[in-house]
């Protein structure tokens, strides 16, 4: 196995494979993703993208059928090794999703729902988190009169922002984010892109996204994906201005996608 | 001619399917118009609130509505937390080509076809004489007969059985309807499988859960051939005090006066009177688990 630089890598990917069943999904992925950047991972719909970050804090593992081999490490910890508990590992990573999904409950409950099931009940401990994280996911000047709202009476920009901090609730290094603007508009959307900008001081962001001037947008590195292949990885100014392989360029000039 | 053999056609189907269900109608009216009206004079609050008398043609029915309540509240003690878990399993647990599911499902829908009457036999082979002689074996060394005769428990346990492919099937009805997005939400905050059902799946599928519950009393209350065998007493004016006493029951009670009195003619009004208990305990149960999932219904709608 390669040896990898733990400095720059946060997590480090190598000869990933996934299958569903007999088709294959994901084929020798190998990346590194360095610490506290935006990386972008962009490619035509059912390119893999989307399966390739849910191999990363094991969501695919609710699927049934699904075969993985490869090498997923954080850190340096290989994350699909047998002593590795998946529960520990999920709350080092968060996740957004593509449709918002907040649960049916207040949105003090919301946020506080990671802290709780970790054992956190004081409350005046679980009021300080629910500030701080709201705040981090510029939300709190919205809501802060209203924790005890529904959280489905939200704004879908809102409830995105508050899903986002109900991830950092339960303090992750991580922030997967699964196409995290696609059902939002411009200005909701411009919101998002800015907390992303404002979350890479501090955590490590791998996005989907089909919207390539969004990736342009708010990523450092770029991550080209066809077909259940990682086509071609470079910083993000590179990839849009000088690709080295043909098929990149035509995704991103759009000639095809 | 073509025409009219299709006007004629299509107005003989519109005649003939409004008919059947004016039918239906008819016969809900005409079946409660005949109850309320044998009943009406008889209904009182002496009724509702004394134990019968003179030989079951005077008196009331109370015996018989504390012995029902207590039976249903036994049988969703005993029953609806074993379907809940049952339907967590077979939704959360058990993966779609999982052998003991469909092992499970099929077990579910056998039961939900067994007639009535052979939950009763089998409650009182099984309960009665089984597990109710082994108790007295146990507890006294089988000189006194405590356990092993008809009881209030033994009765509710068998309506338990009977009711349970209710409750799994209207509780995986309802857990299903938890969408999954929530659910993986959870997980990906960390929660474990079990977190992730005791705080999201079931608080969001507790209406469907006590739709389920409700479902399965108003079934179970009418069913009187199961504990034919299994604790239902024929005179009993003293209400039932523990597990192991008889009791009298709704159905059952008009069963017998209108078949074993010495004087049918005179308990035909109590007949009809403790129909319309019966009767109105179930309407009323269905309305509410009704009311319930027309609730649920217009939260998914939003």
């Amino acid at each position: 196995m390669t040896t990898t630089k733990t400095e720059n890598t946060k997590i480090a990917i190598r000869d990933l494979n996934l299958h569903y069943g007999s088709k294959q999904a994901l084929s020798n992925i190998s990346m590194d993703i360095a610490p506290k950047n935006v990386t972008a991972l962009i490619g035509p719909s059912g390119c893999g993208k989307s399966t390739f970050l849910r191999t990363l804090n094991r969501m695919n593992e609710l699927i049934d059928n699904v075969r993985i081999d490869g090498s997923v490490r954080i850190d340096n910890v290989e994350i699909y090794d047998k002593q590795v508990d998946v529960v520990e590992l999920r709350k080092r990573i968060g996740m957004i999703f593509q449709k918002s999904n907040p649960f049916p409950k207040s949105i003090f409950d919301n946020v506080a729902y990671g802290p709780r099931i970790n054992g956190i009940h004081d409350r005046k401990r679980l009021e300080e988190i629910v500030e701080t994280t709201l705040k981090r996911a510029a939300i709190w000047d919205e809501v802060k009169n209203d924790l005890g709202k529904s959280a489905l009476a939200l704004s879908g920009g809102q409830q995105q922002r508050l899903c986002i901090a109900r991830a950092l609730a339960v303090d992750p290094e991580i922030l997967l984010m699964d196409e995290p603007a696609s059902a939002l508009d411009p200005i909701a959307t411009a919101k998002i892109e800015e907390l992303i900008y404002e979350l890479k001081q501090s955590y490590t962001i791998v996005i989907v996204t089909h919207n390539m001037q969004q990736a342009a947008r708010v990523s450092d590195f770029t991550a080209f994906f066809y077909m259940g292949e990682l086509i071609e990885m470079d910083s993000t100014k590179t990839m849009f201005t000088a690709p080295t392989k043909k098929q990149t360029e035509d995704y991103i000039t759009g000639r095809f996608g | 001619m073509k025409r009219l053999r299709r006007k004629v056609l299509g107005s003989a189907v519109v005649g003939l399917s409004g008919a059947a269900a004016f039918s239906i109608v008819a016969v809900v009216i005409v079946v409660m118009a005949t109850i309320v009206v044998g009943g009406k004079d008889t209904i009182s609050w002496e009724f509702l609130s004394t134990p019968p008398r003179e030989g079951m043609t005077a008196g009331g029915i109370l015996p018989a509505i504390v012995g029902m309540a207590l039976r249903v509240l036994i049988m969703s003690i005993a029953g609806v937390p074993v379907g809940v878990i049952t339907a967590v399993y077979l939704s959360e647990y058990a993966g779609a080509q999982s052998r003991l599911a469909r092992a499970i499902r099929f077990a579910v829908n056998t039961l939900a076809g067994v007639p009535a009457i052979v939950f009763g036999l089998f409650g009182l082979g099984f309960f009665v004489q089984f597990v109710g002689s082994g108790m007295d074996t146990l507890l006294s060394d089988g000189t006194d007969l405590h356990w092993a005769q008809p009881n209030l428990l033994w009765a509710s346990l068998t309506m338990a059985l009977l009711t349970l492919p209710v409750v799994i099937v209207s509780v995986e009805e309802a857990i299903k309807t938890v969408p999954q997005d929530l659910r993986a939400a959870s997980l990906a905050l960390g929660a474990t499988k079990w977190q992730t059902i005791w705080h999201v799946v079931l608080p969001n599928s507790l209406t469907g859960i006590l739709t389920g519950g409700i479902l399965a009393v108003s079934r179970g209350a009418g069913e009187v051939a199961p504990i034919l065998f299994t604790g239902a007493a024929y005179f009993l004016p003293r209400l039932p005090g523990s597990l192991s006493d008889q009791f009298m029951e709704l159905g059952y009670h008009v069963y017998i006066m209108a078949t074993q009195s010495t004087n049918v003619d005179a308990t035909i009004g109590i007949q009809y009177a403790t129909t319309l208990v019966l009767l109105t305990i179930t309407f009323m149960l269905n309305f509410s688990a009704i009311f319930l999932r027309s609730r649920v219904r217009s939260r998914q709608m939003r």
